[in-house]
């Protein structure tokens, strides 16, 4: 009698995304098994002044959080623009999928995305000058994330020498 | 079975398949999506839609009845605002193929019987809607219809069973004569008339202490916050003198009129509603939310009045509509949005009233509260050139009503409110408000912006606030989330327990041991005592202050930098906290360190209490106490109260399961045993693993017990402390001739309220125990009111 229609039963906010964690120790499916199961959250487009306060603060509305890790630049040790958000619950995490990813922190939109599980290592920034990868290349302004893109700093200092 | 890709696949929603393939789990895919689609956006009239779709299940029929039966059930039990396009195609199906009508009738009313047995009665008020529509689409014949309500109105005769009961038949058959109302007057007068004065006679008789307990404002101006069923009485007995013109509701059966007059009808079985079983949960009696009416839409079309049947149907649709859509934001908010005949009200309106009566409704909201601030960003997103200046105007309107809104209610509005300004940059013409700086800050509406912009400044930070509030309000602006450090400095340096911070501070510092730690500590005096027993085991307030006033003055950066010191002394606070005054203490100190960050007090006492360092009970005790008073009516109070009885809950919760999980466990060992081998040495090692199970499950049953006990005594602490508070209040003011309705009072019986409300539950398993300790014949009749209005929810 229960009959759930698959047509009604999109949930789609709580779909695991194509993003797999490149360093991931362990094949595709076991990462993928994780990510259905887990409890832990990404959230990405922080900026670099959002606080472990005011993530606490937002992601609580969808349940209690059991931890926050803010993420690192690997070199300078300072909040690099993201975090990790793990709550007691898998339902509690969904309920942040649907209701808190896209919404503003901080007067910007952040993004949610599930994750496998923290382990010692991934608080760091992946990118070669110690942030995340996105701050290398990005072209644009961002006052809020250390302002432009590594690369395109160096560039810009290296014609600012040149144009001298 | 291997399953073609089909290289045209296009990404996003349902893949349309563009070949007809032979694989029956996608012709079945195929259906579902067929069937659900249908009344929705479309380049072809719903009338064709309509009839394509009947022409298509009607050559499916031979394969593929009983899915197709399946799938229409299914959508009339879950897709309640499509009722009408539903109905309409099962007319259509029926005026085709007549044993397939009576085969979906049947199989309607097995649905409707299994949905009364599961306690399912929302869903269930949806199929028997479903069904009286089903006679407007000559599906069902009018009499038998009336013969149903007939049984179902005939539950008002019946004694001993809770009103909640017989409410649910009453309000089901009431709520379907906006659909059915004409055609069933005009077979059967007679016996609508009869069957109206029955459900008029009960609903007279029926007792409404729960009203005050639920209604959202205490006013009645502007708008009457009126019982549920009294609401829907007068929508009916107005339509009624209308004569049953129902003019709102999408009737797609309306041009196959002429098809489907032609079909022969079924008569519904004889229908006994199921009796009453203890077990059964009832809806809760509710009331209707109304903030808006036809003064407040400045143009456009008039909001129909607050007992019009349209105003009923309206609702009702739009509440079903989240209820179907709340997973998925942006199709919840298009679907609200696309509302058929939404050019005939002011449907902006509509849905800002329905999203607020949901989040202010008590006991509890449908669904979680960060929900609806999603949904209003989405639907502003959608709208932007006039939803935003409806919530606005709504905004404006629950301000000026604050001095009467439940503080549940308000609670809900301030975390909504601050939410919501944090997605808009924090703009607001503040200076609207200004008329809440004249008065005492205790007042409601001062109370309300100090809240918000505390909840404002978590979310952002102290500078930021000030920065977007005029001058004028720097009274209402939160303090400084600062530490409170009191052996700052020298200037401190004669306080007592100075010298011992000091070569705390330098013990933790420098990484010394736990013993090294205790052994400074020891050196701390008592000014309880006079002289200190050897080991200095006693309770120590002076020990305490030291140790955790410093911790936590290194480790005051950030949350994790105080978990993780709480985390590396947990040992050491444990000891200082073996005594009950120990764990009072702690908190106390908590408190005193950090005053002006709530944010942190809470999260730093959720900490304590999952670590076990204090337990709930010390939590409530110390909340409720003297030191804590001025703060009572703070919000942050009532977040660390609730969050700590819901951990309490939890935690019983989670030892029932494992108990219940022990003991399946067992079951299943004894019936593999049972059924499998007579093997001697197998059965005994089968009967040592049962013995270690039942072992585990006897200290399981205990933990539960312990548990249960711990929760028991949680709120009778609780309610107790009410009561003292409460009591003391209302004689100090009957001895001085006093109003007591003060601000202070208003917050502290609605706590009482929220108490019952936000834990009824869980508080339903004590209430012997309460009513025989606490909620006695010889409290003062304002309190036991609260218990009485709790008792008759479930009535």
């Amino acid at each position: 009698m229960s009959a759930k229609l698959n047509a009604l039963n999109s949930d789609s906010y709580i779909d695991v995304s194509q993003y797999r964690d490149q360093h991931f120790k362990g094949n595709r499916y076991e990462q993928e098994k994780l990510l259905k199961q887990s409890h832990t959250l990404y959230v990405g487009n922080l900026s670099f002044y959002t606080t472990e306060e005011q993530v606490h603060e937002l992601f609580s509305k969808s349940g209690d959080i059991k931890r926050i890790i803010i993420g690192l630049d690997k070199i300078k040790k300072t909040a690099c623009g993201f975090c990790f958000v793990e709550y007691y619950t898998r339902a509690d995490a969904e309920h942040a999928m649907r209701f808190i990813n896209g919404t503003r922190l901080d007067d910007r939109i952040i993004r949610t995305d599930w994750d496998a599980g923290f382990k010692e290592g991934r608080q760091y920034g992946r990118g070669k000058s110690g942030g995340q990868v996105r701050d290398e290349y990005r072209q644009d302004y961002d006052p809020a994330r250390g302002g432009y893109g590594k690369l395109a700093q160096q560039h810009r200092s290296t014609e600012a020498r040149n144009s001298f | 079975m291997s399953r073609r890709r089909h290289s045209d696949e296009n990404d996003g929603g349902q893949a349309h398949k563009r070949r007809r393939t032979s694989e029956p789990i996608e012709i079945e895919d195929r259906l579902e999506s067929l069937i659900c689609r249908v009344g929705e956006k479309s380049t072809s009239s719903l009338e064709s839609n309509l009839e394509g779709l009947a022409g298509v299940l009607e050559a499916d029929l031979p394969n593929y009845k009983n899915k197709i039966l399946r799938i229409l059930c299914a959508v009339a039990r879950l897709l309640p605002e499509k009722l009408t396009v539903y109905t309409t195609l099962v007319g259509l199906l029926n005026a085709r193929n007549y044993n397939f009508g009576g085969e979906f009738v049947e199989a309607m009313i097995r649905q409707l019987k299994e949905t009364l047995k599961n306690n399912l009665y929302n869903e269930a008020v949806y199929l028997v809607r479903f069904l009286s529509d089903l006679v407007n689409c000559h599906v069902i014949a009018a009499p038998s219809m009336v013969a149903m309500f007939e049984n179902f109105v005939s539950v008002t005769q019946e004694e001993d069973v809770p009103q909640v009961r017989s409410d649910w038949f009453v309000y089901v058959v009431l709520s379907c004569l906006p659909w059915v109302g004409k055609e069933l007057y005009e077979k059967k007068d007679v016996e609508m008339d009869r069957l109206l004065s029955q459900v008029e006679g009960y609903l007279k008789r029926r007792v409404k202490i729960h009203v005050p307990m639920l209604q959202v404002w205490t006013a009645e101006k502007p708008h009457p916050q009126e019982e549920y069923l009294d609401c829907l009485w007068a929508q009916i007995q107005k339509l009624k003198k209308d004569r049953w013109q129902e003019r709102h509701i999408l009737r797609p059966y309306i041009a196959f009129d002429s098809v489907l007059c032609e079909a022969l009808q079924h008569n519904l079985p004889p229908f006994t509603p199921p009796g009453h079983m203890p077990d059964a949960q009832y809806p809760m009696p509710r009331v209707v939310f109304r903030m808006f009416d036809y003064t407040d839409a400045p143009e456009g079309p008039v909001m129909p009045g607050s007992h019009s049947v349209e105003r009923f149907v309206i609702e009702e649709n739009l509440h079903c509509i989240i209820k179907t859509h709340w997973k998925e934001r942006k199709t919840c908010a298009a679907q609200l949005l696309s509302y058929p005949g939404k050019n005939k009200i002011p449907l902006n309106y509509h849905i800002v009233e329905v999203i607020f009566g949901e989040l202010f409704q008590l006991p509890s909201p449908p669904h979680m509260d960060v929900m609806y601030t999603t949904l209003l960003i989405e639907l502003c997103k959608l709208q932007p050139g006039s939803l935003p200046q409806v919530l606005a105007q709504a905004t404006e309107m629950l301000y000026m009503r604050l001095d009467t809104m439940n503080t549940s209610c308000v609670d809900r509005l301030i975390n909504w409110f601050a939410h919501h300004l944090s997605n808009f940059q924090f703009r607001w013409s503040w200076d609207d408000w200004a008329d809440c700086l004249t008065v005492d800050l205790e007042k409601p509406k001062p109370k309300f912006v100090k809240e918000v912009l505390e909840k404002c400044m978590r979310l952002s930070y102290h500078q930021r606030i000030i920065d977007i509030v005029p001058p004028t309000f720097s009274a209402l602006i939160p303090a400084d989330p600062t530490f409170t450090y009191k052996y700052i400095d020298e200037s401190t340096s004669s306080l007592p327990g100075y010298p011992a911070a000091i070569n705390v501070g330098n013990a933790i510092k420098n990484r010394a041991s736990n013993e090294e730690i205790l052994t400074i500590l020891k050196e701390v005096p008592n000014p309880n005592q006079e002289d200190d027993d050897d080991e200095g085991e006693s309770f120590n307030p002076l020990k305490i202050d030291v140790f955790l006033q410093t911790l936590l003055h290194l480790a005051a950066k950030s949350f994790s930098h105080s978990f993780s010191a709480l985390g590396k002394f947990h040992e050491i606070l444990k000891t200082l906290t073996e005594s009950d005054e120990g764990k009072l203490h702690i908190l106390k100190v908590i408190y005193e360190v950090w005053r002006n960050h709530p944010q942190m007090i809470a999260v730093l006492v959720d900490k304590m209490v999952r670590t076990q360092i204090v337990d709930c009970a010390a939590v409530a005790n110390w909340l409720f106490s003297q030191d804590m008073a001025h703060e009572f009516t703070r919000l942050f109070i009532w977040e660390i109260l609730h969050s700590t009885i819901r951990k309490m809950n939890k935690h019983v919760q989670k030892i029932q399961k494992e108990l219940e999980e022990a003991k399946d466990k067992l079951e299943k060992q004894q019936h593999k045993r049972r059924d499998s081998g007579d093997d001697e040495e197998m059965e005994k090692n089968s009967e040592d693993e049962d013995g270690q199970l039942e072992e585990q499950i006897e200290r399981l049953q205990e933990k539960v017990e312990s548990a249960q006990s711990e929760q028991k005594n949680l709120f009778l602490v609780i309610f107790q402390r009410f009561i003292m508070l409460l009591t003391e209040h209302l004689v100090r003011c009957e001895t001085g001739s006093v109003d007591i309705s003060t601000p202070w009072y208003k917050n502290c019986i609605e706590r009482l309220q929220q108490i019952f409300l936000m834990h009824h539950a869980t508080i339903q398993q004590y209430m012997g125990t309460l009513e025989n300790l606490l909620f006695t014949a010889e409290l003062d009749h304002h309190i036991l009111a609260v218990y009485q209005q709790f008792c008759a929810l479930q009535l």
